[in-house]
């Protein structure tokens, strides 16, 4: 493996690792909003039981998403050197608004969350966890602005003078459409995987018959948050985004394992064996239509196919390449007007070109052939994809059919009733993880071979690192984080198996606030 | 001048406000962190100190965070070079900044004593890497350091791990160690009280001398250091390309903004004397907030003194010189710059003024009594 292997593979593994710890944070700090809110207008006491017990496990998670997060704002730097310097100008503004607008207001107040029962008044403690939700839900808003920039680079332009891509419309990159639907779709399936987190531990404490009051209560506002969010997550699902750019075309061709373009309304492929090689699905069910029904919303929209794709891929290679000629030129000779006129004309598919870089790096060599193979690296590895987004989506349904069961039981008050459906909800914890990180790897490994769609190849932004170097890192990180990971899932298990009685002030000491004992 | 130039003179000085920002803010929990084994004998000690800071340390990371994403934003290629150039001393960086957030929630789950003497010393580390790392990096950049860029500006480092840790960087970690072990044992001596403070105020009274004395050996060594200014037209608002500029390299060129302005010297002489005041603050016993307040200008004084020393580079190389990275060649765009710039005036005051009001609501000592009272609530 080489640096770049190596890097993609330790940038993978840890922000799939920061992710399982995000949606969580996601859909548990709102879920505690909602809970606590019960309690401010309520005055029910199990209702602030619930928002701390809740709040513990949400604080071990936290801990965790911080600390894996770190790595996620740094490793642009260390092993992505090239990037950061090619997009820096539009990529970072996101990541530093991040910070200031979202990342702050969460890390300060969540500290009083933990801190302030005995220190705030009620409204104060609510405001504080509302700005904590508030926080994370703006947090995810900037990352997806960045990530969708990636995927659709909407509002810049590739700078000569300085060799790299900058911002000519700022608010083009805020309200990018595939940003904007990527944001509903994360931060929904976010919710889902906090209801689900709820759910499965009450039913727990249900099927072992105790903590009866709190678990009852919880599993209700899980499941009809739940079912709200399901519901949202899939109909709001990002497909609908990804046709918006030219890559996200390629990625939804090879989502559906699309070798060519068919008539519209296209048909669904609902299974079959993709084969990269041969270019073919083999064993396929199709259900006619819907395919294009999904993608284009319409009856009478085309959604193109591989081939299709890649014969376009291969018209902007040769674009590409008149535009780096022209560069060349121009890098000599700044007033040449031809030369200007060339490069303004074809700097759009300057990224194709770069593709190219591959196989012939100073391009004067460059062959038909070698063309041709770059115009194929266009195409995502199609059968993970295929599958990855198959189960996703049939997770998606199936979160909306459990949680309507759950919310239907519990609004007839017979959540208890029925044993085999909490078992049912127990043993479904881990679903919406295996959803969230097949969701990232169709958006992610679908973008390939791209880091930013169309501008910038991935085997072109790594940094210049040794190869030792790379592997020294990727060790310490998967070392580390393992370790990380069997203490945090010890010690939810722990807090959840003690339950919230455990978490009670000892009996025997005063109870004074600080307030009071001023 | 032109929007550019200032745009471009705005954004260093938020860089320099950052660092700052990152060592005042972050520094204290770090220095608190590096304190724990000495200031905390018993474990209810220890809970007692790591507690002065569980609320707040979180909030106060996120100025690391933000230093990272402004830097990323304003500075793309002084973030390329620097974050992949100091590749294996980034990641000893993070791999012990990772530890700090478990380290923090985790210590006091289990009423274990290896548990949390593990984690303990997993804090104590998570201070101490990050304040020698951030020291000697600083260390490295006056000095200048080994990288240069090709004609598509890709970057190439050409020094080693070891070679990082050479004895003029290793002098400016231990400023910085000093520094911070100042400023977090100024913090103890605010918000605890009896034999824990008093540890805390006798580390502060060393931590402070010895950064007094360090930091005077290194502005000494300074002086002899060779550096490099810019020499031909300097244009202050042209593209973001570092390649275009003449650069000759000047015995004890550091020194040279602060011939030219002498008022520049008040960064340096801000540093010793709030350090000073620090030290007898905290001799004195009472009035630690004062010791506090006074660490901090320290550490002001500190990274002034350095910022001001390179202007206008941001990143010298040693390597291949007119790769160096300054302030005119080394920015985000003008209309990326702009737009920061006003997020940033909009947004860091509602920053500043609710991190005020949650150490309004935190004030008060934190003591043993404090702790027993709500052993699962706090840390």
């Amino acid at each position: 493996m080489d640096v770049v292997d190596l890097s993609r593979l330790q940038f993978g593994l840890t922000a799939m690792y920061h992710f399982l710890f995000v949606p969580l944070t996601l859909g548990l700090a709102v879920l505690l909003a909602i809970m606590e809110s019960v309690y401010v207008t309520t005055g029910r006491t199990i209702w602030r039981d619930m928002t701390k017990f809740w709040g513990t496990l949400f604080g071990i998670n936290f801990a965790m998403g911080v600390a894996t997060g770190i790595t996620m704002e740094f490793q642009f730097g260390t092993n992505w050197a090239y990037y950061s310097h090619y997009v820096g100008d539009v990529f970072g503004a996101p990541l530093a608004i991040e910070g200031l607008m979202a990342f702050f207001l969460e890390a300060t107040f969540v500290g009083l969350f933990f801190f302030g029962w005995n220190r705030l008044t009620k409204i104060q403690h609510l405001f504080c966890t509302c700005m904590v939700a508030l926080g994370t839900n703006l947090s995810a808003l900037w990352i997806l602005i960045a990530n969708g920039w990636m995927q659709y680079p909407v509002g810049a332009q590739f700078n000569l003078d300085t060799m790299r891509m900058e911002v000519t419309d700022f608010f083009a990159v805020v309200f990018n459409p595939v940003a904007q639907a990527k944001f509903v779709h994360t931060v929904s399936a976010g919710y889902v995987t906090g209801a689900m987190f709820v759910l499965s531990i009450s039913a727990f404490y249900l099927l072992r018959g105790r903590n009866r009051p709190l678990a009852l209560r919880s599993m209700t506002v899980a499941a009809s948050f739940g079912l709200a969010a399901a519901l949202s997550v899939v109909v709001l699902g990002d497909e609908s985004g990804y046709t918006a750019g030219e890559n996200q075309k390629m990625k939804i061709a090879a989502i559906e394992a699309m070798w060519h373009t068919e008539p519209a309304p296209a048909s669904f492929t609902v299974i079959g064996l993709p084969d990269q090689q041969a270019r073919e699905t083999r064993y396929a069910i199709q259900v006619p239509y819907v395919l294009g029904l999904i993608a284009t919303r319409s009856l009478d929209g085309e959604v193109t196919g591989i081939t299709e794709l890649v014969d376009q891929a291969r018209q902007k290679i040769a674009s590409g390449m008149k535009a780096y000629a022209a560069m060349q030129v121009l890098r000599r000779d700044r007033g040449d007007a031809a030369a200007r006129a060339t490069f303004d004309a074809h700097v759009g598919d300057l990224g194709y070109a770069l593709l190219l870089k591959r196989y012939a790096p100073t391009f004067t060599d460059a062959t038909p052939a070698m063309i041709d193979a770059a115009a194929w690296d266009t195409v995502p590895a199609v059968l993970p994809l295929f599958f990855s987004f198959r189960v996703m989506v049939g997770l998606g349904f199936y979160f909306i059919a459990l949680f309507g069961l759950v919310f239907w039981r519990a609004s007839i008050r017979r959540l208890e009733a029925w044993r085999p459906l909490l078992h049912v909800c127990l043993w479904s914890l881990p679903l919406p993880w295996i959803a969230a990180e097949l969701g990232w790897y169709v958006a992610e490994g679908g973008r390939q071979p791209w880091t930013i769609d169309g501008v910038l190849p991935t085997f072109l932004s790594a940094s210049t690192l040794t190869t030792a170097q790379a592997m020294i890192s990727l060790a310490g990180f998967v070392l580390l984080y393992t370790t990380l990971a069997v203490v945090d899932v010890f010690l939810m298990v722990r807090t959840v198996r003690h339950g919230p009685e455990a978490l009670e002030p000892p009996p025997v000491m005063p109870v004074l606030t600080p307030r009071a004992a001023e | 001048m032109s929007e550019y130039e200032v745009l471009r003179l705005i954004w260093w000085a938020v860089l320099g406000v950052l660092l700052i920002g990152i060592a005042v803010m972050d520094g204290f929990d770090l220095g608190t962190a590096m304190l724990l084994p000495w200031a905390g004998r018993t474990d209810l000690e220890r809970r007692v100190v790591i507690n002065t800071v569980g609320p707040v340390w979180e909030g106060n990371q996120v100025w690391l965070i933000l230093g990272g994403g402004a830097i990323f934003a304003a500075w793309p290629p002084l973030y390329a070079v620097a974050f992949s150039g100091f590749y294996l001393a980034m990641l000893l960086l993070l791999l012990a900044l990772i530890l700090r957030p478990v380290g923090f929630k985790f210590r006091s789950k289990l009423a274990d004593r290896r548990w949390r003497s593990v984690w303990d010393g997993a804090l104590c580390a998570g201070g101490l890497v990050p304040a020698l790392v951030f020291g000697v990096a600083f260390g490295n950049v006056l000095q200048g350091v080994p990288f240069r860029f090709d004609d598509t500006l890709r970057v190439t480092y050409e020094g080693s791990f070891f070679g990082l840790f050479n004895p003029f960087a290793l002098l400016a970690g231990l400023v910085s160690v000093s520094m911070l072990l100042l400023h977090g044992a100024a913090w103890l001596a605010c918000k605890t009280e009896g034999s824990i403070a008093a540890r805390a105020r006798s580390a502060g009274t060393a931590a402070g001398l010895a950064l007094v004395v360090l930091f005077l050996a290194a502005g000494a060594w300074v002086t002899q250091l060779p550096a490099h200014r810019l020499v031909g037209a300097v244009m202050t608002d042209g593209p973001s390309n570092p390649l275009s500029k003449q650069v000759t390299l000047l015995p004890g060129g550091l020194m040279a903004n602060y011939a030219a302005a002498p008022v520049l010297w008040a960064a340096p002489a801000l540093a010793v004397l709030a350090a000073l005041v620090s030290v007898l603050v905290l001799r004195n016993g009472r009035h630690a907030v004062i010791a506090f307040l006074c660490s901090g200008l320290a550490v002001a004084g500190v990274i002034a003194t350095a910022g001001l020393s390179l202007f206008p580079f941001l990143l010298p190389s040693s390597a291949d010189p007119v790769s160096s990275l300054t302030v005119w060649d080394a920015s985000s765009s003008r209309v990326t710059l702009l737009i920061m710039a006003v997020v940033t005036a909009l947004l860091l005051p509602v920053v500043l003024a609710y991190t005020a009001w949650v150490y309004r609501m935190l004030r008060g000592k934190v003591t043993t009594d404090s702790v027993l009272r709500d052993p699962h609530g706090v840390y």
